[in-house]
């Protein structure tokens, strides 16, 4: 049993505020996905919970014991950097065994942990090797494999795959998936890819400047935004946002059309780009540039002086300067509060 | 080098004249500096290596007559032992003190931030700008009172302090290099601090350790001024060489500074390349 729960963490550098309040329960062996654009605080909030930082305030417990003034090596961690930290002096063997010696287990057992880590990540050809003569994406597996073969309650990791090129990225994705579910670990990804994070995720945790926005399952994070953040940040291309007035029916008024919405003073209008059809009723936009994607057309336009952005079926031909009508579905209607940019429920 | 300028025909463009007269220039430049530090190591070795009638001769061989009695000689005159043991005795005090104090500096300053550290970085380079001359007497005073002098740590004490910025300088571009990942890699994976130190950045620093190890043994082993002011029974061989400068023959003198010089130059052309690398220069 590792729940991993954060109390009102917060980090500060000199007069730098690098996490505000965070407050994050994970459960046991659950896959959570830290994700947030670059300097919003991943790595920090990660580096608190391994104890290679301190928190300025706030409590981390993991497994029901609070470890926040416990060294690493007490907190039945292990972690995988982002530039892997294969220590350039051991062989593949060593490196993954060396965790296990420092807990002072038998060599048979040390032989049985490390030969079987390597196997589940593809590595026994290279256990006599040292890191200067592995691959980048040889080296992330002894990454890996190093902190499975911990058996850790909980494995943290830092962008592992974000120096991988592309090909190779996608194919540790798939292979990191069925490795940690199999392991049952609770593990913490810190990444700023959001496609990682949605194909990965058991709930995702979208953070920005140091705050925890939102934290839920990846679809429920893409369908219902708690935050216009997160719904700009989530999604390619991002949901679109427009301007709404309330008329004297109760009715919203956006971009000339009249939609039910939420009963509040002051609300924005969101709708996703794929969440549209042509129809003869509906948002007139005209249209800018057209990029066919192969199964979906692309379509940027502006709409009541706004960009916005559709992804239509790519039956029907559109052509830049065209006026178009976008009939958005209902139910994938969203609204925010102009002021708190939080989601209107 | 380029090879555009060797097949060009001599009267050529004045550009082609001056990148010629430029390449010259290098060279000659590069030849002098050459001939600048190995010449007196010639000498040096030629003397030491040739029989004592050959010394004061003229002209001189190229290669010396592998006599020798000038070492010979050098080796069983009065004093010249001791002295070698007491030169190698504090040398080896200098290095462990320069080492032991110089290291930790090094790895506190490439690991931590603490207030005042850019002062400290220059005040340890300020160290070396006091000149020992200005020092010497007043250490001399304070060693006596406190028993140290003429003894091997109080003059190894002294060669530690000359050595030490080198040693907390050159350690620290050598911290500096290990990414600090590795060792907290090694603090998640169940060491302590020092189990981390010991286990991970130990041994990929060791061949830089002893290079800045040498260096402060060759620093201690060359330097005189320290030496001669501070020793009188037990005189390193640097002093003992000046105090019988005057009265020792010409081939002892080659011999004394052979037996000097041998050592710092093997030690430096075995780490020459951390040395390249405490300069900035560049060469992996
Ligand atoms: N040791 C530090 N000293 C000062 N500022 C830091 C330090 N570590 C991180 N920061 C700052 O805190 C913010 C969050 O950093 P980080 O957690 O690394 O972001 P992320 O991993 O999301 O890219 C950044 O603006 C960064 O500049
Ligand atoms: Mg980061």
């Amino acid at each position: 049993m590792a729940e991993i729960v954060i109390k009102g963490v917060a980090k500060q550098f000199g007069a730098f505020t690098a996490l505000h309040s965070v407050d994050l329960t994970i459960h046991d062996q659950e896959f959570m996905v830290l994700l947030g654009a670059s300097g919003c605080g991943k790595t920090t909030l990660l580096r608190i919970i391994a104890g290679l930082e301190t928190p300025s305030q706030g409590e981390v417990w993991i497994g029901g014991r609070r470890v926040d003034h416990l060294p690493p090596r007490a907190r039945g961690i292990a972690m995988v950097f982002q530039n892997y930290a294969v220590f350039p002096h051991l062989t593949v063997f060593e490196n993954i065994a060396f965790g296990l010696r420092m807990a002072k287990l038998p060599q048979a057992e040390v032989t049985r942990r490390v030969t079987r880590t390597a196997e589940l990540m593809h590595i026994e050809q290279l256990l006599k090797r040292y890191s200067g003569e592995l691959s980048g994406g040889q080296r992330q597996r002894v990454a890996v494999a190093r902190a499975l073969a911990m058996e850790p309650d909980v494995i943290l990791m830092d962008e592992p795959l974000s120096n991988l090129d592309a090909l190779l990225r996608l194919e540790m994705r798939a292979e990191l998936k069925g490795v940690l579910a199999a392991s049952k670990t609770t593990t913490i990804y810190v990444t700023h890819d959001q496609v990682e994070a949605m194909s990965l995720a058991d709930r995702i945790s979208v953070m920005n400047g140091g705050f925890i926005v939102q934290a839920d399952k990846p679809t429920q994070v893409y369908r219902n935004p708690a935050a216009r953040f997160v719904g700009s940040f989530i999604g390619n291309p991002p949901m679109n946002f427009l301007p709404a007035k309330r008329g004297e029916n109760g009715r919203w008024h956006v971009a000339g059309k009249d939609f039910d919405g939420p009963d509040v003073a002051a609300a924005e209008f969101a709708i996703r780009p794929e969440d549209m059809h042509p129809a003869k009723a509906g948002l007139e936009a005209e249209v800018r540039v057209v990029e066919p994607l192969g199964p979906h057309t692309l379509v940027t336009a502006q709409v009541a002086g706004q960009p916005f952005r559709a992804v239509l079926e790519s039956d029907r031909a559109i052509s830049p300067g065209e006026v178009i009508t976008l009939a958005p579905i209902p139910d994938r209607i969203r609204w925010f509060d102009p002021e708190t940019q939080e989601a209107i429920a | 080098m380029t090879a555009e300028a060797s097949d060009v025909p001599v009267a050529a463009t004045p550009q082609v004249a001056v990148n010629r007269a430029g390449r010259f220039l290098f060279w000659a430049g590069i030849g002098l500096l050459v001939l600048w530090v190995l010449v007196p190591i010639w000498f040096l070795f030629v003397n030491a290596l040739s029989a004592p009638a050959e010394v004061t001769g003229f002209p001189k061989r190229f290669w010396p007559s592998f006599d020798l009695a000038s070492v010979q000689f050098f080796w069983n005159f009065q004093g010249v032992t001791a002295a070698l043991w007491n030169s190698v005795k504090v040398a080896v005090l200098t290095m462990i003190l320069a080492i032991g104090m110089g290291a930790p500096a090094g790895y506190a300053l490439s690991r931590f931030d603490f207030p005042g550290k850019e002062f400290f970085r220059v005040l340890v380079i300020m160290t070396r700008a006091f000149p020992l001359p200005l020092l010497a007497l007043p250490l001399a005073v304070m060693f006596i009172r406190t028993g140290l002098d003429d003894t091997v740590l109080g003059l190894a004490l002294v060669h530690a302090m000359l050595a030490l910025p080198f040693a907390v300088l050159i350690t620290f571009s050598l911290f500096s290099g290990i990414p600090v990942e590795l060792e907290e890699a090694a603090w998640t994976l169940g060491c302590t601090r020092l189990q981390a130190f010991t286990k991970v950045v130990l041994p990929l620093a060791l061949p830089g350790i002893m290079a800045s190890a040498v260096f402060a043994f060759v620093i201690s082993w060359n330097e005189v001024f320290a030496a001669a002011v501070l020793t009188i029974e037990n005189r390193t061989l640097t002093a003992f060489l000046l105090q019988s400068l005057n009265v020792s023959p010409l081939p002892l003198k080659f011999a004394g500074g052979a037996a000097l010089v041998l050592p710092a130059l093997i030690f430096i052309f075995a780490v020459r390349k951390y040395l390249f690398a405490m300069w900035g220069i560049a060469n992996r």
